[in-house]
């Protein structure tokens, strides 16, 4: 479970449905028709599957570090690795260093193949709740 | 100044794809090399319950969008293509249930990659809520081969 995917309307927008192993979070984004941004492929928006990278990424950190409201992305940078087929999405993020103010987030979305990511992102996130 | 050709279509490409269409994007202006689109407020968009405030990720998603809009628009012609990766900063909350504007322009074209600036604003891009930064590849098909969907073609 995830407080920040549950309380988050947007993630049920995006339909998110949340696995964890210990703390690890695996995000799904299951497929549907509204996901389509390029329906001539067909792909999925590039931005939904940035979004669930995002929200992969703050859920984990918001995972790890229980006390805090939610985690303030600060920038997020998104490299697109292959198209989005219609087909479900997975993402999962790794902290990969959390000091006094800042954690930096590591996170790749696959589909079919986790070693075959179709995007991944990197993040840095406030762990103060004022900006 | 002469009206582009593809100025009639932007309000198709800003919100005719199912996922635009199913966030209610719409096309905002065309200004030069600057292109607007809008998202309106709605509670299902929402990040933060607490605050109504939209989510980063629709922000993302807005910036990305409009960011292939400015590349049709500076290549005056619509053609695929696909966003290489993209950066956003965010600078500050959004204005709790209050739309959003994304305004970008794409300021170098090379034969196969489009540089792109963008901006997400409730009022004016001096005081941005998000700022991005994002390459797109010309995903054009050669004669007789089949177009793959790498993004990295």
């Amino acid at each position: 479970m995830s407080r920040v995917i549950s309380a988050m309307p947007y993630a049920r927008f995006l339909g998110l449905r949340v696995d964890s192993e210990g703390d690890v979070l695996t995000v799904t984004m299951p497929f549907s028709d509204h996901l389509i941004g390029n329906p001539m492929l067909p792909a999925l928006h590039g931005g939904s599957t940035a979004a669930l990278l995002e929200i992969t990424a703050m859920a984990q950190v918001a995972a790890s570090f229980p006390e805090m409201h939610l985690p303030r992305p600060i920038n997020v940078s998104v490299a697109y690795l292959r198209s989005g087929r219609p087909r479900d999405v997975l993402a999962r993020a790794r902290i990969n260093k959390a000091g006094r103010r800042v954690a930096h987030v590591l996170a790749e979305a696959w589909q079919d193949d986790e070693d075959q990511p179709i995007a991944a992102l990197t993040a840095h996130f406030l762990l103060e709740d004022r900006f | 100044m002469d009206v582009p050709a593809i100025a009639p279509l932007l309000p198709q490409l800003a919100s005719g794809a199912a996922h635009t269409h199913a966030l209610g994007f719409t096309f905002e202006s065309l200004d030069g090399d600057r292109v607007r689109i809008r998202v309106p407020w709605r509670d299902d968009l929402v990040g933060d319950p607490e605050t109504g405030v939209i989510a980063g990720g629709v922000v993302t998603t807005l910036l990305d969008h409009v960011g292939g809009l400015a590349v049709w628009v500076s290549l005056d012609n619509f053609k695929p293509l696909a966003t290489l990766d993209l950066r956003v900063d965010y600078m500050r909350p959004a204005r709790p249930r209050t739309d959003l504007i994304a305004e970008a322009r794409c300021y170098r074209l090379t034969r196969s990659i489009a540089f792109v600036r963008a901006w997400a604003f409730e009022d004016a891009p001096d005081d941005p809520v998000a700022a991005a930064q994002a390459a797109y590849i010309l995903t054009a098909s050669r004669p007789g081969r089949r177009p793959r969907p790498e993004a990295g073609e």
